[in-house]
């Protein structure tokens, strides 16, 4: 078949709504607008486990911790999906680390800031899950089917972290003074960043149009972003607390909430390399990587000492 | 039924659930960090069910304190030497070899442990036991064949494996000291008799080690003058409990 022909297939199944499958025609850029957003993403919730990880041994309630631990190991589990949805592409799950650890892969931005309080917890699991989720359940429908697949099972967990974040500062807001001021100061630190979680505005956002026509994106940025402040505002009155924007106000005209300004030169700076915890976060995969090294050698090694005689042993273990 | 029996099961399954979960992020490969993660979920589970049933025992005995026992006040306001656990679940991870060999070694213990504690006359321990024997049964496989791949993978695995060997084996001998709480429980039928099963952890250990091709220790073990059941901890202990006991302590008889 002519290439014209191939795409012209591509673009009818898009039209269709048939999913595009790993081993169908899809152009260039496609594949590689994919690897990119999928890698991104599989990082996002391997780097993701890090600030949250930070207060699993301060956690404090033997139910809260065991709530932590279960949550970031499903961050753990949808990094496994993600990954192995985009080695579909036929790119390996090793090459899309080394990117990583080489500083040439992204990651989402909010994992750059630090987990100063157990509250954070809880705001990390309304606002940045929250933000995930208004992301990612267009996601399910995405046109490339792999990624559409891994993304209706994180999107049924991501739920549940959400509520989970919530109930901590619900809690927090019923308790003590302290309590109600860490649920605060938590809100106000995180609120700004989650709503840059979104992108740039769309007039900004060189990627979204071309991902719209292919389906692989639903919404612009901006589009979701108002979806997502509209809910928020909302809910953070049955906390009885605030979210840190003056400018935040009901327009009975758009029937959305109006908000000020983001600052971008924050968002630029920190995806730039520049926030808080960039370096640190980065420097922790790549020592768990390194320490790892002799354990992913010795596991292969062994794979293969046993693997003429006594092949039911020691395969399964190492994927990376 | 005397509640010591259940607060020594629970603080044994805490302080290692609450180790294994610091390489939560950490782990050496991603399947392996969500695995370490279970198995500390697994154990931080086995510890809630034993510390409400203390917690239950505590509230209805004679001496009843002014504020009830709940699982968080006896896993968060206890002091150290309050603490029953042995030693060798508070130990620091080290390096996966040391963290695997740990878990081998206990999860062994609580494998026999468990299958007796089954046949306990208290039929909640019974029950806890019961419903934890599924968990250890796998805890117990993973880390046997996490020895045997260590042991027989690389040059530099298998002397990872000896050092771990070298510094965890003498924890090893307090598992099967009897403390009082336990002679007493296993007379009365609720506790277990752990000498009955010191061979079968010694051939399990064996039976690994030879696969692995690692050396069986045999070096007399006498270190019964720190014994952990029975309070007498390592510096490690206060070290875990000053962080994970910090908001509890900063912000007394808070909900959360």
């Amino acid at each position: 078949m002519e290439i014209i022909d191939l795409e012209k297939t591509f673009l009818d199944k898009i039209k269709e709504e048939i999913k595009i499958e790993p081993k169908d025609w899809m152009p260039v850029q496609y594949r590689k607008t994919l690897i990119r957003q999928i890698s991104q993403h599989a990082h996002s919730e391997i780097v993701g486990m890090l600030p949250e990880a930070n207060w699993i041994t301060r956690a404090p309630s033997l139910k809260r911790k065991a709530i932590l631990i279960a949550k970031v190991q499903d961050e753990g589990g949808h990094g496994l999906y993600l990954y192995s949805a985009a080695e579909t592409l036929n790119i390996s799950r090793q090459e899309m680390i080394d990117l990583l650890h080489q500083g040439k892969a992204k990651y989402s931005s909010i994992f750059n800031y630090p987990t100063l309080s157990w509250a954070d917890m809880g705001a990390i699991g309304w606002l940045v899950d929250g933000a995930a989720i208004m992301n990612q359940v267009p996601l399910c429908r995405c046109s490339f089917g792999p990624y559409s697949r891994a993304m209706i099972r994180i999107c049924k967990e991501e739920s549940f972290h959400q509520r989970q974040g919530f109930d901590i500062l619900w809690t927090l807001s019923r308790g003590s003074e302290a309590q109600k001021q860490m649920a605060q100061d938590s809100i106000n630190r995180w609120w700004w960043p989650s709503i840059m979680m979104f992108g740039p505005n769309d007039d900004a956002s060189p990627h979204t149009k071309q991902s719209m026509d292919w389906k692989i994106k639903r919404f612009s940025n901006d589009e979701l972003r108002q979806k997502f402040i509209d809910v928020c505002a909302e809910q953070v009155k049955l906390l009885g607390l605030s979210l840190p924007d003056k400018k935040l106000k009901w327009n009975e005209q758009r029937k959305h909430y109006d908000f000020g300004e983001i600052d971008w030169q924050e968002f630029w700076n920190v995806v730039n390399g520049n926030g808080p915890c960039n370096k640190e976060r980065l420097a922790a995969r790549v020592k768990a990587h390194e320490e790892g090294a002799w354990v992913r050698e010795a596991a292969m090694a062994f794979a293969e000492k046993r693997a003429s005689p006594n092949p039911s042993k020691g395969g399964e273990i190492v994927a990376a | 039924m005397n509640h010591q029996l259940a607060l020594h099961l629970a603080d044994n399954a805490l302080i290692l659930g609450h180790r294994n979960s610091e390489w939560t992020g950490h782990g050496p490969v991603l399947e392996q960090d969500i695995a370490i993660s279970n198995i500390a979920l697994d154990l931080i589970g086995q510890a809630r069910n034993f510390y409400q049933y203390a917690a239950q025992l505590i509230n209805q005995s004679t001496q009843q304190p002014n504020i009830p026992s709940t699982e968080d006040s006896l896993a968060y306001l206890r002091e150290s030497h309050e603490f029953k656990n042995c030693l060798l679940v508070e130990q620091p991870n080290g390096d996966w070899a040391k963290t695997i060999l740990r878990q081998f070694f206990f999860s062994a213990y609580q494998f026999y442990y468990y299958q007796e504690l089954q046949k306990s006359k208290d039929s909640t321990l019974a029950a806890i036991a019961e419903k934890s024997l599924k968990e250890v049964t796998y805890h117990l496989r993973w880390s046997s064949e996490w020895v045997i791949r260590l042991g027989d993978g690389t040059d530099e695995s298998r002397s990872r494996m000896l050092k771990a060997i070298d510094e965890l084996w003498m924890y090893t001998d307090e598992l099967f000291e009897n403390t009082s709480y336990e002679h007493k429980a296993a007379s009365e039928g609720f506790g277990v008799d752990i000498s009955l099963f010191k061979n079968d952890w010694d051939k399990k250990v064996k039976e690994v080690f030879e696969e692995a091709t690692l050396p069986i220790p045999t070096k007399e073990l006498n270190n019964v003058n720190w014994f952990g059941k029975e309070g007498k901890h390592s510096e490690h202990l206060g070290n875990i409990l000053a962080e994970m006991q910090f908001l509890q302590r900063a912000y007394p008889g808070c909900e959360w």
